[in-house]
């Protein structure tokens, strides 16, 4: 029975085609889409997680009372709740710092570089404006600096990004649900006939609909897996940048299963579009 | 099992009919009749809901076909046959598929037994796996009416039936009909063919209805 049900509407027609060529594309874009949100999550994550619970301290003064005033903020900071570690960088790792912007040879003794101390709080953290009083009262020169204005530009442009690519991921299914209806519009333009016979014999609504619902719906999961699968191949191929390729686009680990629901998304669409567009054609045949 | 009241039914040109009102009683066997072009086809798409009437109304099985929804409409036509004068077959699917259609549209259980019996009886075992397209004009129509009676309809309708049939296969078609008459089944036959109104009035009570002059008239005996 199924056998017959699944023929009464003929194979053949365009509309095919731009069901599984639009659900395959529409899916590779999906998979772009999701590799961004999952990006974006992942940016802002490893944004806040590296900037939070840390800071730095810079100290700008005399050459004469740097060692005085290092010295003193380094007691304060071992006195002060909340401070789990600090440490002085040497003159080295503040060169590498440099280098990136001003190259490898930079003559560090003719610079009067500040003195940087990096700082590890603990989870709850110091009381900050405390601390800023006491570092001002003790070393002058010392400004405190806990990332906050670095962390809230990123994770706030993160958070934009991962909203952007979910937007842009239902605008892939909105565009999906017109093309499927679209093609279901055609489909039963060209197969009237079909519909006409169908209802003669005393078909129902909804085992006509089911006729086509069931063709665009497996054409278009078809088409969704290759799409799918052309994109996760395509994400999984592009070059990573950083050294633990931590801020690049695409999956890491589980992250990788995300787009395996690309397929099924489209079909759903797939299906409540082409059943809300033939149960409407219908409608109109007697 | 049909009662028209009052119909007239309008083809933008005019009426083809005006105030028709008939009845046909439950297991009668009725001819329709009359000029070409007369209205025997529209009278008969009147009574399957194919058509609707311009004024009056058209009931089957006692339930106005204006007020049925579009789900019951179908399924007043799965329980009737119809022979269509065009046949109306799924050209993409054989024949043997094509008579069994009305078992899988209206989600009834099919024999492939009863739909190979059926194809033997109207003689097109030969051609169950052709696709319609390729049967002449009379394996089409004995085809259709295979269809037709798949589900023992309780009502059939059938629009110049044997017009494309040799006198043979037109007389053993006439007796499967005759035969699901006294089985029960409402008979409505379009033709124009009145032999085959003769020989079924020798063999069966039957009535003979005639559309002329937008007026449907019960035809007496100058048959």
């Amino acid at each position: 029975m199924s056998a017959i049900s699944d023929r009464v509407v003929p194979s053949s027609g365009h509309s095919g085609w731009l069901v599984w060529i639009g659900a395959a594309s529409m899916s590779f874009l999906a998979v772009f889409a999701l590799a961004l949100a999952v990006s974006a999550a992942r940016l802002a994550d490893t944004w806040s997680a590296a900037l939070a619970q840390s800071a730095t301290i810079r100290i700008s003064a005399p050459p004469a009372e740097l060692e005085g005033q290092t010295e003193a903020v380094l007691e304060v900071l071992r006195t002060t709740p909340g401070i789990r570690d600090a440490r002085v960088m040497t003159v080295e790792e503040q060169g590498q710092l440099l280098s990136v912007w001003l190259g490898p040879d930079l003559p560090l003794d003719a610079l009067p570089l500040p003195r940087m101390i990096e700082v590890w709080e603990t989870a709850d953290g110091p009381d900050r404006q405390g601390l800023r009083l006491r570092l001002s009262a003790e070393a002058p020169g010392a400004i405190y600096d806990d990332h906050t204005q670095w962390r809230r530009p990123l994770i706030s442009a993160a958070t934009r990004l991962r909203g952007l690519s979910v937007l842009a991921l239902l605008l892939i299914g909105g565009v999906t649900g017109v093309i499927i209806a679209l093609a279901a519009s055609a489909a039963m333009a060209s197969n009237a006939q079909v519909i006409h016979v169908l209802r003669l014999v005393g078909a129902r609504d909804r085992f006509i609909a089911r006729a086509f619902v069931r063709r665009m719906t497996r054409r278009a999961a078809l088409g969704a897996a290759i799409g799918t699968a052309l994109g996760m191949l395509a994400v999984a191929g592009l070059p990573a940048f950083g050294p633990e390729a931590t801020s690049g686009l695409g999956f890491q680990g589980l992250s990788w299963l995300a787009p395996l629901c690309v397929p099924v998304l489209i079909a759903g669409v797939a299906l409540l579009a082409a059943a809300a567009t033939a149960l409407k054609v219908l409608r109109g045949v007697t | 099992m049909i009662e028209l009241q009052d119909v007239t039914h309008d083809y933008g040109g005019g009426a083809l009919f005006e105030n028709v009102t008939a009845s046909l009683d439950p297991g009668s066997f009725h001819f329709l009749t009359g000029p070409s072009g007369a209205g025997k086809s529209t009278f008969l798409k009147l009574c399957y809901g194919e058509l609707r009437p311009s004024r009056g109304s058209v009931a089957v099985g006692g339930s106005d076909l204006r007020a049925m929804s579009r789900d019951e409409l179908a399924a007043m036509r799965g329980t009737i046959g119809v022979v269509h004068q065009d046949c109306q077959f799924l050209d993409h699917l054989d024949v043997r598929a094509n008579v069994g259609l009305p078992l899988h549209a209206t989600a009834r259980p099919v024999a492939d037994r009863d739909i190979e019996d059926l194809l033997s009886w109207v003689g097109l075992n030969a051609q169950a796996d052709a696709l319609p397209p390729t049967l002449s004009g009379g394996e089409r129509q004995r085809a259709a009416l295979a269809r037709a009676v798949i589900t023992a309809p309780r009502l059939l309708l059938a629009d110049e039936p044997t017009g494309n049939l040799d006198w043979d296969m037109s007389q053993r078609l006439l007796s499967l009909m005759i035969e699901l008459n006294r089985m029960g089944t409402t008979i409505l036959i379009a033709t124009h063919d009145m032999n085959l109104i003769r020989t079924a009035k020798s063999q069966v009570s039957s009535r003979v209805l005639r559309i002329a002059g937008r007026r449907l008239q019960s035809a007496g005996a100058d048959l």
